[in-house]
């Protein structure tokens, strides 16, 4: 078990498997399909990425070092969020990127029946520490716990 | 974050929910960067990324009415990325079912918010807003709170304009409140470079290339790059800003550059020249090896590594008119060299709807068309995001919509080798 303390950027306690990408999650690529076919796992669309490619995203705690791709990114988030098809949690190793912010802060804001909690600035040894599926208990006060 | 009063009662609600919210919105993503004040958005125009009616984004369309029956629409009018559809462009009768009756089902009913919202005229769709035949052009210091990532770097670089990375509907939010949250690429600091890229390559590096090279390394930073003024003449002339409309997109799709100088042609670094770099930057040196290694480092994610393209897309960003000019008359030498009257392989050059006018106005809207080429206001990038496209083998030399799609990148040579000769490698 190891604890890692990030910044809290949208506020939420959960306790989910772990998914790790280790390049960065290219929003629009990712979710595209499971939104527009409806599959509600959420299955990663995105070929340019080996880590997640075909693997369920909803309900998993996304590790990732950042976002990555078109301005869309944020908005897709978001609709992701909307239609309850999201990581059950977002945990970025670097300062959150602009695109994915967006996306964490119109969930928070804008939907009141959703929770995704998103800490950011995690350190490089949180994403080579996680291995997929190890439990992640995120806290209220941006710790997150990995045990395997 | 430093509110006046008017943004603090905002804030509270005293103008009702719906604006508090996106008062709210903005404040936070505004924290989360360090931003302490809001400031004005002084642009005329603005430009959204969302140009589509896709099924699948329902929830931003619920959105964007809650903001229109608050009566919070965008205080400027706006342009917005291309149309997802064009009947000119060949398809299946699968893919035309599929487009029309799933995935962009509901873009009637999006055009007619977006015009409710403050579209600037009905065919103000297109990435390249910025063009003059367009007429969505910054002028240097205006604060914009536009998305999309190649008309973002285009804005801050080649215009000087000052704006976010920001995301679809960050972007109208901006202009709904009139107010957008000071940090990154709005403060000088923010603009500073901290790579010095040096370019010694022994010929005009390939734009695509050259920008997919900078983004994948410095990834969001801001480069300063030298030697590269000498293959651009020395001027922000047209040819040039052609030339950095295709590397800024690059750098801003292959990484996710906001901002880049280029050291004697573009305007900040003309007016500032090296102390735009900040210390301790970091070098990165570009030469022909370089570029090769990158070229080669892509993958092709085509089934058939070998299958003949079926489709060639010219015009992700949209193509200026010196550029439909440009590709014109090569295309036409090449083709008479080769004893040919039209291209071998169906290609559809992409501008903006009003670059497209221009072009027809000109004697090579003719040439183009004898020789089989179909232009276009589509975003190639909707057409190929779906999966009855991606199992097509398409080529194209833009790096974003390689990176973005399974289209798989081919240098301007090669496609001209490929669509007038039939040349695959």
């Amino acid at each position: 078990m190891k604890e890692f303390k990030g910044r809290i950027v949208a506020p939420g306690t959960v306790c989910a498997p772990a998914l790790v990408s280790h390049g960065g999650l290219n929003t629009l690529a990712s979710f595209q399909k499971a939104l527009q076919f409806g599959d509600k796992k959420a299955t990663c669309g995105d070929q340019n990425n080996p880590d997640l490619y075909g693997k369920q995203m909803a309900g998993k705690a996304l590790c990732l070092p950042r976002t990555i791709g078109s301005t869309t990114g944020g908005l897709v988030l978001y609709c992701a969020c909307s239609m309850k098809r999201q990581p059950a949690c977002m945990l970025f190793s670097e300062p959150i990127d602009s695109l994915a912010a967006a996306g964490a802060i119109l969930a928070d804001v804008w939907l009141d029946e959703v929770t995704m909690p998103v800490v950011d600035s995690l350190g490089e040894e949180f994403l080579n520490y996680v291995k997929d599926n190890m439990t992640i208990t995120v806290k209220e006060d941006g710790t997150v716990v990995v045990e395997d | 974050m430093n509110l006046t009063k008017e943004q603090q009662a905002i804030l509270d609600g005293e103008k009702g929910d719906t604006l508090a919210r996106v008062m709210k919105t903005l404040v936070r993503y505004g924290e989360i960067f360090g931003a302490d004040a809001m400031v004005p958005v002084t642009g005329k125009y603005n430009h959204l990324v969302t140009s589509f009616g896709l099924k699948a984004l329902k929830p931003v369309y619920e959105l964007m009415d809650k903001l229109i029956e608050s009566g919070h629409v965008s205080t400027q009018k706006f342009s917005a990325d291309p149309r997802p559809l064009d009947p000119d462009v060949p398809s299946s009768f699968l893919q035309d079912f599929i487009f029309k009756n799933f995935m962009y089902s509901r873009q009637a009913d999006y055009e007619k918010q977006l015009n409710e919202l403050g579209l600037m005229e009905k065919d103000a769709f297109s990435c390249t807003c910025y063009m003059d035949e367009v007429g969505n052009t910054p002028a240097m210091g205006e604060v914009l709170s536009w998305s999309e990532s190649s008309a973002v770097v285009y804005a801050n670089s080649v215009l000087g304009a000052r704006c976010n990375r920001n995301s679809g509907i960050i972007d109208l939010m901006g202009s709904v409140l009139g107010y957008v949250p000071y940090f990154g690429l709005l403060t000088d600091e923010g603009r500073k470079a901290t790579w010095i890229v040096k370019i010694e390559t022994t010929k005009k590096p390939e734009a695509q290339l050259l920008g997919s090279a900078i983004g994948m390394k410095v990834m969001e930073d801001v480069p300063y790059i030298v030697g590269l003024d000498k293959w651009l003449g020395g001027q922000l002339d047209d040819a040039a800003k052609t030339y950095l409309k295709d590397f800024g997109a690059a750098t801003a799709s292959n990484g996710a550059v906001g901002l880049y100088h280029v050291e004697n042609i573009t305007p900040e670094a003309v007016k500032q020249g090296e102390s735009l770099v900040a210390e301790g930057a970091q070098v990165y040196v570009i030469d022909d090896a370089e570029l090769e290694r990158v070229y080669k480092s892509y993958p092709v994610i085509w089934k058939n590594k070998e299958a003949t393209p079926k489709l060639c897309f010219m015009g992700c960003p949209h193509m200026s008119l010196n550029q439909l000019i440009d590709w014109t008359q090569k295309i036409d030498e090449s083709l008479k060299q080769a004893g040919k009257s039209k291209v071998c392989i169906p290609t559809v050059f992409t501008a903006a709807p009003a670059v497209l006018k221009k072009f027809e106005e000109t004697p090579y809207a003719a040439t183009l068309k004898e020789a089989g080429v179909i232009t276009s206001y589509i975003c190639p990038l909707m057409y190929m995001n779906n999966p009855l496209s991606e199992k097509m083998p398409v080529i194209t030399s833009s790096n974003k919509l390689r990176t973005y799609t399974s289209a798989r990148y081919y240098t301007d040579a090669e496609i001209l080798e490929q669509i007038t000769k039939g040349g695959g490698k």
